[in-house]
């Protein structure tokens, strides 16, 4: 029986075990029947054209963990952003860990989706949002099926929330080739700010892949800001479909600091449905070894007035592959639009690729639409002055990277997470520099 | 004057009609329609050429056979029957003529209307040209200056029948039979074309120069084009294209090969105008092309292409860096108007060391018309410090057009430098302003700065030819240029 067999027949024993009534029923079918109907991507399929799935589909992956696994707190205590205080979301393997989390009720909803989806009270925020923007596609359809555990989050009107959000998911790895389906959705009303770290994170050397799913919508002047560390080890697979939906004047910025894993892919789509919205996209990129990371962006200008603004780099060592493909597409009406487009990246081995794909699709006139890619390598003068100036070679390479990236870095709003960051560049790098940048 | 803004361009425009369509009665020997190894077997057998030549043609034939039209570029139109297209067409009067006075006075009037008197250009320009009026030669000047500098430039067939050995040598040595759809047709029913061979060291005093046009009603095109430039050798080429106005999509499929040798320079420079099907969206010709250019060592290809025409174009010249230090480069405009869609642009392959690249592409759209770049850079991981840049313009007019951009970078030494950057944008109205400002009408400022925007292109075609694309560019921009 292939995988994709197997996963169909799981989702009638899922669905048996489920309650029939829950308002997503039909929606879990639907989105079955897409997913056998278009199956896994393969490589033939123009977004995929870079990344195949083959090598971790080999494994015969199961859904679901068999038996409930626990962690302590002092083995994962070094993943939270322990030095300040935090609303947490905590998963291990997939299963909801009340004993790690701290969610809130008072005034907004920090908690998880299988309590909105079960609950009454939440019924018509679910009618109304979830699954609402994420498309058709078929990994997306495959996690809508199984979706029965992940974050909610809904902040009402006029409210700040006053620390940040962190997702976290853990796997054990206690048990073999996991396939997991965390599925988040995040409503922030009408100017309500916050901010959300989420990271996925396995604790031993067992392979998993998560297919993650995320829907967030930016109501008019909301601000949202989210961070995405995926530091992971070697052995686990990432991909991540997030779908924002923007309304009149809010901002949302994504930022993706990918450094570990084995394999990522990082689908990320905004949808500008109301004028004079702002889309941030950055994303740093540090691959050694065999890793292959692809970050697959799209922005969709529907509304005139808008904005939108992408910047990522990457630094590839070894036998890693880059992939950024980056589409802009800007619909008739969408005028007096500014969108800026630009993918930097460094080869620093040989045997590293990358392949670079930023797309524009224009159908308005009034717009300023650009986009750059460069690929290149260290300047050998600056790397020369600064050995000149008894700067090691490895270090003053290490201090170029750092400029290199901090652009980006730059626009992290939480300073604590900044600085964790920091730290992971220069482990990432293999340096420690007594500065903070 | 004064009062001409974008809106009145954009009208003009609109309501421009193709000047260049008109239909020149000569008789006509024609194939009846549809494709099979009997029509491929009778092509060969109507040209006289050789057996291994037939056998090419076969072979192409059956690969073609087993292939699917392609479906990813970004341009949507209604797949031609092939089995409804005569697949050869030749003028009837076919003798050669040693002077202009002797040629069909019917055809004379034609390449007038065009405005390329070959007495004009034999004098003024030195330019020789070598006619294809629906797939044959009918002219064919200078051809003894050339060859008293051991230059070979001939049409296809008898580049056959008197060269075999470079023909079998190169021809199918860049674009393979079984390289795409449209390579493996054309490859099977190609009726004519044009053969240029520039020997060691021998820089070719003028600019070699051909014009295709489509003639015949529901005859497709096919001409293959080979450009053999030997070690240390020097040719600009010109390639021209018009066709008459006809109601039902014409298809054009053709090939051409370019091989530069060591340290050899080949310069191509395409001006297209097909018939760019009505103002709404009827007719107009499809052209999918495939060129492609291979440098050996020290070597550089040029592409320069001012795209004005046909409804439908598909087209990507490219260049194969296959030698160490060699050069391609690609200079690009391509207008749509209307119900236009032109999905072009430019692979470069960086093979050899040191290698570079630079693409320039200009995307200009007016009404209803689609137009997209798209393109590929790849460095291979043996081809150290190869270095490309790539710069893509749009400029949208209205708001019923689109721009699209789909570069594709894939890089796989550390070595490689690689920029791309890409702007669409409108004619802004500061830039209108600031030319008022001093003194020069809006007429004239939209003039200057489409000029401007597509300069870098237009510098790059020989002076002989400067001329003549201006005038074709007219034709969809006119009221702005100039």
């Amino acid at each position: 029986m292939s995988l994709k067999d197997k996963f169909i027949s799981s989702f009638l024993a899922f669905e048996d075990y489920l309650d029939d009534d829950s308002p997503i029923h039909d929606l879990r079918n639907k989105a079955i029947n897409n997913f056998e109907l278009k199956g896994f991507p393969s490589k033939k399929e123009e977004a995929w054209k870079y990344t195949s799935l083959k090598s971790l589909l080999k494994a015969d992956l199961s859904l679901f963990p068999k038996q409930e696994n626990g962690v302590d707190f002092k083995e994962v205590k070094k993943y939270f952003l322990h030095d300040i205080d935090t609303y947490k979301i905590v998963f291990v393997d997939g299963v909801y860990s009340s004993f790690l989390s701290s969610t809130t009720h008072e005034g907004m909803d920090v908690c998880l989706l299988s309590a909105a989806l079960s609950k009454d009270k939440y019924k018509s925020v679910v009618e109304t949002y979830f699954n609402k923007i994420a498309k058709e596609e078929s990994m997306t359809s495959l996690n809508t099926a199984f979706a029965k555990e992940g974050a909610y989050i809904f902040i009402p009107k006029h409210k700040e929330v006053e620390k940040p959000v962190e997702i976290l998911n853990f796997y054990t790895g206690s048990e073999v080739s996991l396939m997991l389906q965390p599925r988040n959705l995040i409503v922030v009303g009408e100017n309500a700010h916050i901010q959300i770290i989420e990271r996925h994170q396995s604790l031993s050397e067992n392979a998993v892949l998560t297919n993650s799913v995320t829907e967030i919508f930016a109501e008019q002047r909301a601000m949202v800001d989210y961070y995405k560390i995926q530091n992971d080890l070697p052995e686990a697979s990432l991909i991540d479909n997030t779908y924002i939906k923007q309304e009149r004047d809010s901002v949302c910025s994504i930022h993706t600091f990918s450094f570990g894993g084995k394999l990522t892919r990082n689908n990320l789509n905004f949808y500008q449905y109301g004028e004079h919205c702002n889309s941030i996209l950055k994303g740093i990129t540090i691959l050694e070894g065999k890793q292959h990371v692809d970050h697959n962006t799209l922005v969709h200008h529907i509304a005139p007035n808008c904005e939108s603004h992408q910047d990522y780099k990457g630094i590839y060592d070894e036998n890693s592959i880059g992939v950024f493909n980056g589409k802009i597409l800007v619909e008739k009406d969408a005028q007096k639009l500014n969108a800026f487009q630009q993918n930097n990246n460094i080869l620093i081995s040989d045997k590293a690729t990358i392949n670079s794909k930023p797309q524009l699709e224009i159908f308005a006139d009034d717009v300023r639409c650009s986009h750059g890619c460069t690929i290149g390598q260290l300047d050998d003068e600056a790397l020369f002055y600064l050995r000149s100036r008894g700067i090691g070679q490895k270090e003053a390479q290490a201090l170029l990277m750092y400029a290199f990236a901090n652009n980006v870095l730059e626009s992290v709003k939480i300073p604590e997470l900044k600085k964790r960051i920091n730290k992971l560049i220069a482990r990432k790098i293999g340096v420690s520099l007594g500065f903070d940048l | 004057m004064g009062k001409f803004t974008e809106d009145d361009l954009k009208k003009e425009l609109e309501t421009k009609e193709y000047e260049y369509g008109f239909y020149t009665d000569i008789e006509s020997d024609t194939f009846p329609v549809g494709l099979n190894e009997e029509i491929v077997r009778a092509i060969s057998l109507k040209k006289e050429e050789p057996e291994w030549m037939t056998d090419w043609r076969l072979e192409a034939f059956r690969a073609w056979q087993q292939m699917e039209e392609p479906e990813w570029a970004n341009v949507t139109y209604k797949k031609p029957d092939f089995q409804n297209i005569s697949y050869y067409s030749a003028p009837n009067k076919k003798a050669k003529y040693d002077s202009l006075d002797e040629v069909d006075p019917e055809l004379l009037e034609t390449f007038n209307k065009l405005g390329i008197s070959l007495d004009e250009q034999k004098k003024l320009a030195g330019v020789a040209v070598d006619i294809v009026m629906d797939s044959v030669s009918v002219a064919t000047t200078f051809k003894s200056t050339l060859a008293k500098k051991g230059i070979i430039f001939c049409s296809i067939s008898e580049a056959i029948k008197e060269h075999p050995e470079l023909v079998k040598k190169y021809m199918g040595s860049v674009v393979p039979q079984k390289d795409n759809f449209y390579a493996a047709l054309n490859s099977a029913v190609f009726s004519d074309g044009s053969f240029c061979y520039i020997p060691k060291g021998v820089r070719c005093p003028m600019e070699l120069s051909t014009y295709f046009r489509i003639n015949q009603a529901g005859t497709g095109q096919f001409e293959r084009t080979l450009v053999i430039a030997d070690e240390g050798s020097y040719v600009s080429y010109l390639e021209g294209c018009t066709a008459p106005m006809r109601d039902e999509n014409q298809l054009h499929a053709a090939v051409v090969e370019l091989i530069a040798l060591d340290d050899a320079e080949i310069k191509y420079s395409t001006v297209q105008n097909w018939y760019p099907g009505g103002k709404d969206g009827k007719g107009g010709v499809f052209n999918f092309v495939t060129k492609r250019g291979i440098c050996e060592k020290n070597a550089k290809i040029s592409w320069t292409q001012v795209e004005t025409g046909s409804a439908v174009t598909w087209k990507y010249p490219s260049c194969v860096l296959k030698g160490d230090n060699s050069i391609g480069e690609f200079y690009s405009i391509a207008v749509t108007n209307n119900y236009q869609q032109a999905d072009t642009g430019t692979k470069m392959i960086h093979l050899g060391k040191n290698t570079r690249s630079t693409i320039i592409s200009k995307g200009i759209s007016a009404g209803k018309s689609q137009n997209s770049y798209r393109g590929l850079v790849k460095v291979s991981p043996r081809a150290e410090n190869a270095r490309n840049f790539s710069q893509c313009d749009s400029l949208l007019m209205g708001n019923n057009c689109g721009a699209h951009t789909f570069p594709y970078i894939e890089a796989s030494n550390k070595t490689a430098k690689i920029e791309h950057e890409a702007t669409t944008s409108k004619i802004g109205e500061d830039q209108i302003f600031y030319c008022n400002q001093r003194g020069i009408d809006t007429e004239k400022a939209i003039a200057l700065i489409v000029n401007g925007f597509s300069k870098e292109v237009l510098n790059k075609l020989p002076m002989e030819f400067a001329v003549e694309a201006q005038k074709l560019l007219e034709i969809s921009l006119e009221g702005s240029v100039g």
